[in-house]
């Protein structure tokens, strides 16, 4: 379980997030959604410690992320994050980027660290470019491949900034369906998208973000349909 | 012109020769791992958050760049000889083209550093890699690659720069060239040879680069 408890973040003197209170249980989908600067990647960024928070807290299977001692290292394991841009690792192949960290960070064997990427690889579609360099890959192909590379550590949680903004449309598809795949098989999954259709038909519960204010919560059908906040509706009726 | 030229004396000592010009490329390889490990260093060190790192590889930049490599040597051979801390000419020439080695390599360094998005750290980090991983298997990497061509061309420069080994003493190339130019006075037809040798190495090393680049650099 994910418990973040009024939750401040400032960079410099931009107030970016101002007292989130938010839950996400085990096998939640949750999609965080809201115009940009509103502050929902940065939640993300600060869930699993890649940023500093300035107030409040978030504890992760009991653990609290920013407090002294722990080992964010560790933690991350739990916690895999899919970028908007990629990031595939340019020097490694496919095979390579996926196996890497389960090889140096969880200290598997090679052969078993090559297997698991494979074996991941394949989850995503991915199985005819293992030996492939990411620069030969397509768009939507490298943010599979980040899927699988964040999948290998075997998180019990899945972070996904705007996984598919940078996309182009038509190569939008495959990564959705792949996120699509995860949802389904159980996977616990806060994903800050700009997709409304996934958000509605794949999450159990939609947030809605306005600077940096978690103005609503609920499941899809009362956000997309019976929203409460004058924010949130004004938000989708532009998207749309 | 009454010069006649003796060309044989210089082939007669041409094992000799040869056999000088591998010092000269030992201590200019050698001086090349020291000066990409210190330059690596001094890179970081500039990048630091941490004042008196920055100010120390700023100053060790500086000197090395804007300071004749020649006096470089001399600092290491009768600048530090003056403290009663001496040297074999050996080392004098080693550290001298490692500490001027460090100072060029540095600065590409840190232009490869900066070339390399923050993303790729912030993705590593996400898989749970500690710092030092993530620069050692992913960020690192990277930088050689970008920084390989200005390295190659520091290497070449470090064989160039070692004939200044000759001032402090050090039987290299040149230094053994001076000598038997100095015993015959076929000086011309010495360093004539001689510079064809250079010539040589470093088309032999701007050959073995391009090949090891078509091999390191698959992506």
């Amino acid at each position: 379980m994910i418990e973040i408890k009024g939750l401040h973040k400032y960079f410099g003197d931009l107030h970016v997030l101002k007292g989130i209170d938010l839950n996400v249980a085990k096998g939640e989908v949750l999609s965080v959604i809201g115009s940009s600067g509103s502050g929902k990647s940065t939640l993300l960024y600060c869930i699993n410690g890649l940023e500093e928070i300035q107030k409040g807290a978030v504890i992760v299977d009991g653990v609290d992320v920013h407090a002294k001692g722990t080992d964010v290292n560790k933690l991350r394991q739990n916690l895999g994050m899919v970028f908007q841009q990629w990031n595939s690792f340019p020097h490694l192949t496919a095979l390579e980027n996926v196996a890497l960290a389960p090889q140096i960070v969880k200290k598997h064997s090679k052969t078993d660290a090559l297997e698991i990427a494979a074996k991941q690889l394949k989850h995503v579609g991915l199985g005819d470019k293992l030996n492939v360099y990411p620069n030969s890959l397509s768009g939507g192909q490298q943010q599979r491949l980040a899927i699988a590379r964040a999948l290998a550590m075997e998180p019990e949680y899945m972070l996904f900034d705007e996984a598919t903004s940078a996309l182009d449309p038509e190569l939008v598809g495959e990564v959705l369906e792949t996120m699509r795949m995860l949802a389904e098989e159980g996977m616990t999954m806060i994903c800050v998208t700009h997709e409304m259709g996934f958000a509605r038909d794949v999450s159990d519960r939609v947030a809605y973000f306005h600077q940096g204010i978690m103005e609503e919560i609920g499941p899809p059908e009362q956000i997309f349909g019976e929203a409460q906040s004058e924010h949130t509706r004004k938000f989708l009726a532009n998207v749309r | 012109m009454d010069y006649h030229f003796h060309w044989r004396p210089v082939f007669q000592k041409l094992p000799e020769l040869l056999q000088a010009s591998l010092t000269t490329l030992e201590v200019a390889v050698l001086s090349m791992i020291i000066g990409i490990i210190l330059g690596l260093l001094l890179a970081l060190a500039r990048m630091s958050p941490i004042k008196p790192l920055r100010w120390f590889a700023t100053c060790w930049v500086e000197l090395a760049r804007n300071t004749p490599a020649l006096f470089q040597l001399f600092f290491f051979g009768f600048g530090l000889g003056a403290f009663g801390i001496h040297f074999a000419p050996y080392f004098i020439v080693l550290f001298g083209l490692s500490f001027n080695n460090a100072g060029y390599l540095a600065e590409n360094f840190r232009g490869g550093f900066q070339a390399v998005p923050d993303t790729q750290l912030r993705a590593a980090r996400s898989l749970g890699m500690t710092i030092p991983q993530a620069y050692i298997r992913i960020i690192i990497p990277q930088v050689l690659r970008i920084v390989y061509h200005p390295m190659t061309n520091q290497m070449v420069w470090a064989v160039l720069m070692s004939s200044l080994g000759m001032m402090v003493g050090f039987r290299e190339l040149s230094g053994e060239t001076q000598f038997f130019a100095s015993k015959t006075f076929r000086i011309f037809e010495y360093f004539a040879v001689t510079a064809l040798i250079y010539y040589a190495i470093v088309k032999i090393i701007l050959g073995a680069a391009k090949l090891a680049s078509i091999r390191l650099f698959r992506y």
